[in-house]
């Protein structure tokens, strides 16, 4: 079993660079998902460890040992496809042993690895079916259990769940929770464009940005708590944070900024004394405003409501601002449109930025 | 150049007036059926009812006179005598089965369906799959293609003289090739047997073409994402080849090759300009043409077009069940 290391990687199309100086280091066991914006690279990025891209400079570990030239079949990785990729001709037995019969397994080790996996993916009643013949939830099952069946080092996940309708994947998505309590050792690379499916899967998540390399690496909390930078910030989480313009006016401990549209912001974040009147970027979630009857650091008219049920979404704007601020309350809140809001948010859940990036991580 | 303006001018009243009926029968119904006024709805429905027919109806008519008429045409005229004046009963298909010269034929004919399009469609595929990654690929295709757009005629010509071997100076290329190499020119022609084969080799010169174009067409349709899986699961490619693509156009491969047979069955213009029949080469068509043209005797002949037709057939039917089970 084995670790798998990307030191200096880069992909290249001609002069554009796709992916550059990508640095990461995974332990066995850990799921890693990749996340970004469309164009980012993050299933180039799969493709390559798979093999089906090359590498265009940097190095690629796996176990140890240099993969950048070694052939699929042999890096001992298993890949799970977006569209499934399943052979039509071919049963699910057939699907599921194809691998183990070109590697001429003998017939009784090929059959009771196919059952394994069949047993832990609940396929062992389908397995003379055609693909024609199953739903879209049986078919990525069997597009797994082919993986399964191989027992590779590393699994990779290309956006496994985004041809399911939502239900199903919710339901597949807690399936390969499971799937991976079970294996506990094995190594597994994801690739989504789905918040939720990275929050809930991950044991640590790579935000990648577009041609600038990666954003941040850390557990679903860390990017969520303490986001490095605001493409970070503003990537996860939905609606994204709010960033409003201001300016430093008490540090220490606790800092105060006073914010373009005049109200006054306290940030649990840290600064010293010289950073009096830098030019910073305060961040705020929608779901940490708090309504208030006392001081409010943001106040404005609200333009709409969207209510949700268990929540309200209220987009208001105030003076001074460019944009307009999105702030989610809890319970039904219909009859705030068109008129004022005052709100403030706890100084701990006050983020600062710095020519983008967080004054957390100076 | 008379031939030429009569051509054009054929063109020009086809094209015109089959596009005028269109646009008259289309007017009428429109005007007795007008989609307005307090009966818009209904008239909208009856004239959707009835202009398929306006459009389609000729073609029926033209298909029935011309394809189904001659059939009834053919099967009454192979009871009857030479002239056509006497009823003969089914003596005409008792001479065929009894006659050297049909044997022949039969036994040729199979050779051809067997040899014919197998080599075609295997020619066709290796094709495909060689001119697909290539920079060049769509040049080769071309080329492969050409013979297509070559009339069988045309292609009997060129291939006779290819076997051609003639005394003084050699203009065969088949003989050049052989006396390159030391060997002694042959009358290719005349081979018994192997005058089959080299016939057979221009319509499959002509058909891989078609092949190719049809089953390229499939193996750009196989998901990429199957052979990218094929890959990782660590096989190479020629197990990616015939375990994963091959199957995966399957259905394409059968109808190439049933189409191909169909062709192989009719084959006449190839034979009729190389060899006439002669040497042991004659096939079902061209003896059918034998005996309608050159010997004038309307019964045999006609009795040879409907073996013909009821080996068809059945070919047929295939195909288009399957074409139309691949439509849906």
């Amino acid at each position: 079993m084995a670790n798998l290391k990307l030191t200096n990687v880069e992909k290249a199309y001609g002069d554009v660079k796709v992916l550059k100086n990508i640095n990461l280091d995974i332990k066995q066991g850990e799921l890693i998902v990749f996340v970004g914006p469309s164009g980012c690279g993050k299933s180039t990025l799969l493709r390559m460890i798979g093999g089906l891209e090359t590498i265009t400079s940097g190095t690629l570990e796996i176990g140890g040992q240099r993969m950048n030239d070694v052939p699929p079949a042999q890096r001992g990785i298993a890949m799970v496809f977006q569209s499934y990729a399943l052979y039509p001709h071919m049963t699910v037995r057939d699907n599921m042993s194809f691998a183990l019969k070109i590697a001429k397994k003998s017939a009784s080790e090929i059959d009771t690895a196919v059952k394994r996996a069949a047993e832990i993916l609940q396929l062992t009643p389908y397995l003379d079916r055609l693909p024609k013949a199953l739903s879209g939830g049986q078919r990525q099952r069997v597009a797994i259990g082919r993986a399964i069946v191989r027992d590779p080092q590393v699994y990779l996940f290309d956006e496994p769940l985004s041809n399911l309708d939502a239900a199903l994947r919710v339901a597949t998505r807690i399936e390969i929770a499971q799937l991976k309590e079970k294996m506990p050792n094995s190594t597994m690379i994801y690739v989504t464009h789905d918040q939720v499916e990275a929050m809930t899967l991950a044991s640590r998540i790579v935000v990648l940005t577009v041609g600038q390399g990666i954003g941040q690496v850390g557990t679903p909390l860390e990017l969520y708590e303490r986001p490095e930078n605001e493409f970070v910030a503003q990537f996860i989480g939905s609606p994204s944070m709010n960033l409003l313009d201001g300016e430093v006016t008490e540090t220490g401990a606790q800092t105060t900024v006073k914010l373009a549209s005049g109200g006054v912001a306290r940030s649990a974040v840290p600064t010293q004394a010289s950073d009096k009147g830098m030019k910073v970027r305060v961040g705020i979630r929608p779901e940490d405003f708090v309504a208030t009857t006392g001081e409010a650091a943001f106040t404005g008219e609200v333009d709409i409501t969207e209510a949700l049920g268990e929540l309200t979404q209220i987009y208001f704007r105030q003076g001074g601002d460019k944009g307009t601020i999105i702030a989610k309350m809890p319970g039904i809140h219909s009859n705030l449109r068109h008129n004022k809001v005052s709100l403030t948010a706890d100084p701990k859940k006050v983020h600062l930025f710095h020519n983008g990036k967080s004054l957390l991580y100076r | 150049m008379e031939q030429v303006l009569q051509a054009l001018v054929t063109i020009a009243i086809g094209v015109g007036g089959c596009a005028f009926w269109y646009w008259a029968s289309n007017t009428v119904l429109d005007t007795v059926y007008p989609a307005r006024g307090p009966n818009a709805g209904s008239n909208i429905n009856k004239a959707n009812l009835i202009r398929p027919w306006l459009f389609v109806g000729p073609a029926v008519v033209i298909l029935a006179a011309y394809l189904i008429y001659p059939v009834i045409n053919t099967l009454y005229r192979s009871f009857m005598d030479k002239t056509s004046s006497n009823f003969v009963g089914t003596s005409n298909y008792s001479w065929l089965l009894a006659d050297g010269k049909f044997h022949e034929s039969m036994l040729n004919q199979f050779l051809w369906l067997l040899v014919v399009p197998a080599l075609a469609t295997f020619f066709g595929l290796l094709a495909a799959q060689l001119t697909d990654r290539i920079r060049w690929g769509n040049f080769g295709k071309s080329l492969i293609f050409m013979p297509m757009a070559i009339s069988f005629v045309g292609a009997g010509v060129i291939w006779k003289f290819v076997y051609a071997n003639t005394e003084g100076s050699q203009i065969g290329l088949l003989n050049a090739v052989v006396q390159a190499f030391g060997g002694d020119p042959q009358h290719w022609l005349q081979l018994p047997f192997w005058n089959n084969i080299l016939l057979m080799v221009v319509l499959v010169w002509i058909q891989a073409g078609f092949a190719m174009v049809i089953l390229s067409a499939a193996l750009r349709g196989i998901p990429e994402d199957t052979i990218e899986a094929a890959i990782i699961d660590g096989a190479n490619p020629f197990q990616i080849f015939f375990k994963i693509k091959i199957p995966q156009i399957a259905s394409t491969i059968g109808v190439v090759w049933t189409t191909i047979t169909i062709t192989v069955l009719k084959v006449f213009d190839i034979v009729y300009v190389m060899t006439n029949g002669e040497w042991g080469t004659q096939v079902l068509a061209n003896m059918m043409y034998d005996l309608l043209f050159d010997q004038s005797d309307y019964g045999r002949g006609s009795a040879v077009a409907i073996v013909i037709m009821i080996l068809v057939l059945p070919i047929m039917w295939w195909n288009v069940r399957n074409a139309r089970k691949e439509l849906r």
